[in-house]
């Protein structure tokens, strides 16, 4: 693996004759979407967002309105997925379940991200006791089976708090990241230009922020994109069984436990929530992939 | 090394005892076992109900503290209490148990195997049609969560068994009770009813070892020692089955070993989806059923599974690799 100097150096190099160094965010963005796989994953990513978001407002029916005249119906021109047992309308309903899974995904992936971040740098950094009691927190979060804990704590989420939701979730996503942090801060630590930050007398909270982080911007970045999906799965898993998204609130989670009863003979209560399940998911795999890919200075492609 | 080893099962036993302390205290403060007495018809006296819960140890008018203090002395002396309505807690874990591990054996069996060749055939020609083909799959597959993919598998049986006129396969439990026909009719029924549950949990396990068989198998094919067996006479294929894939066996292994522990209590989806009554089931239905010292024990068992399947995972890996035994 090449240092980030050496790295630095080699884009300087390729780019001598364009007069212009290109940042290194152009630099990344323009290898993730010279792959096939970033680009399909970002448009899936962008549709999945655009129908979330934007397709509602154009929708005639809202997520809590029922057509007392049309029970079970299937796809037809007046509600485009069909309606469930209640009237409500599918595409209404899914839609609104998409926009809970992606904003629970992407809240919980940044929290939990810069909780792995805090603690894993603030261990490796100080060492000693707080690395050991700071471990030790992490050590006991993966052995408590997060499933259940969460499950318990789930009538604290009646009545729309769903941001406590997102914390909880968080709260058991961070732990083997803020392992791999800690070893990366460990060795981080031990460079010149940290070493002569210390010696200058810069308070370490500073050095942290300035020095450590952003020598693993690129595996936090990688990271909250994997727990992007992590997150979605188990906020519909968790919603499946009625743990999750309370109702009124829709959940893909929920929406699905629901469809699976009714699946053979009305195939679209089912298949509409599970596909937006698939195609978010398959889309925040692909671009944590390609983004890996990107910002590795040693793969594939690299300038 | 035994101080080192000592340590480290010390370590294991406090994280036990906490992390079980802190399921017991959040189940009690958070699950209603009276709600249960309470919703019966008729209606028990409120005197009865205390009594009942009392004798359970889940009575919400005891404080916490006593209730805490009784319940730890009992799990001490090995008694993990009762249900709610009088069972034994550990006669009930253990039959799940049992459940549990005929679920899942075969499936991750099947999908250690099935992944790890896969993984292996597709590093050796790397870029081929075959790579592209199992990269693409693995893709796929890994974007399609259990919850779907075991209610996909439901919905397509039984369009199958519509279709053929044959119950191919039974989609709910894990034997039809009361059926009569002696052992091999027992062991048909028996198959016919495991196999969906084992794809579905073999599907995602030949995904994830094959990508990572893949990576693996690609790393150890450049080394030095495959090319020195090359050089001295050995053909290509001798080479990379005797001497690269044991190499790269080492991690998937090891993962096997972490994967069974975690799925002990973690198969929850595919055995409510498929109506097989283990652990996994038990950790939903306990919470529903507000059953405070069944929630504790599963939480205490699911412990005692990571933590054996980490430990057992390290020993194999020092087992397996010299390099690590040295050390």
């Amino acid at each position: 693996m090449m240092t980030l100097p050496e790295e630095e150096f080699a884009e300087v190099a390729a780019d001598v004759g364009h007069g212009r160094v290109p940042s290194r965010t152009r630099v990344v963005a323009g290898r993730f979407f010279a792959t096939g796989q970033g680009r399909l994953g970002f448009a899936l990513l962008a549709l999945m967002f655009l129908l979330a978001f934007a397709g509602p407002l154009l929708y005639p029916w809202s997520y809590t309105e029922m057509d007392f005249s049309a029970f079970m119906q299937p796809p037809s021109p007046a509600h485009w997925f069909g309606t469930l047992q209640t009237g409500s309308d599918v595409f209404a309903v899914t839609m609104r379940g998409a926009q809970k899974s992606l904003i629970v995904g992407l809240l919980v992936a940044v929290v939990s991200t810069g909780v792995a971040a805090a603690v894993g740098s603030v261990a490796g950094y100080f060492l000693g006791w707080t690395d050991r009691t700071l471990m030790w927190v992490a050590d006991l979060l993966l052995v408590l089976p997060a499933f259940l804990i969460l499950a318990i704590m789930s009538p604290l989420l009646a009545g729309g708090r769903w941001l406590l939701f997102v914390i909880m979730l968080a709260l058991f996503l961070w732990m083997v990241t803020s392992k791999i942090v800690r070893g990366m801060t460990k060795a981080i630590k031990e460079r010149e230009y940290v070493k002569a930050a210390r010696f200058m007398g810069v308070p370490p909270a500073k050095i942290i922020y300035r020095h450590v982080i952003p020598n693993l911007a690129s595996l936090l970045v990688v990271d909250a994109t994997l727990n992007v999906s992590a997150a979605i799965l188990t906020e519909t898993t968790l919603s499946y069984f009625g743990f999750g998204i309370q109702p009124p609130d829709v959940s893909l989670g929920g929406l699905i436990a629901d469809g699976s009863r009714t699946a053979l003979y009305a195939p679209w209560t089912f298949w509409f929530a599970a596909g937006g399940l698939v195609v978010t998911i398959l889309a925040v795999n692909l671009v944590g992939d390609s983004l890996r890919d990107a910002l590795d200075p040693g793969g594939r492609g690299s300038a | 090394m035994a101080g080192f080893l000592l340590r480290r099962l010390v370590n294991y036993a406090v994280l036990i005892a906490v992390a079980t302390s802190l399921a017991y205290i959040l189940a009690a403060l958070a699950l209603d076992p009276r709600s249960n007495y309470e919703g019966r018809s008729p209606r028990p006296p409120a005197a009865v109900i205390d009594a009942q819960l009392s004798l359970y140890n889940l009575n919400d008018h005891t404080p916490l503290i006593q209730r805490y203090l009784r319940w730890a002395g009992d799990v001490a002396r090995g008694d993990l209490g009762r249900t709610w309505n009088g069972d034994r807690v550990d006669a009930e874990l253990r039959r799940r148990l049992g459940v549990t591990a005929r679920l899942i054996l075969l499936g991750l069996v099947i999908g250690g195997v099935a992944g790890v060749l896969i993984g292996a055939l597709a590093a050796v020609r790397q870029y081929g049609w075959f790579d592209r083909l199992s990269t693409v799959t693995a893709f796929l597959v890994l974007a399609i969560p259990t919850v779907v993919l075991a209610n996909m598998l439901i919905i397509a049986a039984v369009w199958l068994n519509d279709h053929l006129g044959v119950q191919v396969f039974l989609v709910s439990g894990e034997e039809t009770p009361g059926l009569e026909g002696g052992v091999g009719a027992d062991v048909l029924d028996r198959v016919k009813h495991l196999a969906l549950p084992t794809l579905s949990l073999a599907v995602g396990q030949i995904a994830v070892y094959s990508r990572y068989q893949r990576n693996m198998m690609l790393d150890v094919m450049d080394a030095d020692f495959v090319r020195t067996a090359m050089a001295k006479g050995l053909r290509r294929r001798t080479a990379l089955v005797k001497h690269a894939l044991r190499t790269a066996l080492i991690p998937a292994v090891t993962y096997f070993a972490f994967t069974f522990g975690s799925l002990l209590v973690g198969a929850t989806i595919t055995e409510s989806v498929f109506g097989w009554h283990g652990m996994g089931e038990e950790l939903v239905a306990s919470i529903r059923s507000n059953d405070v010292n069944m929630v504790a024990a599963i939480s205490c068992f699911a412990a005692l599974a990571v933590l054996t399947a980490s430990l057992a995972s390290d020993v194999l890996q020092a087992v397996l690799d010299p390099r690590v035994r040295v050390g």
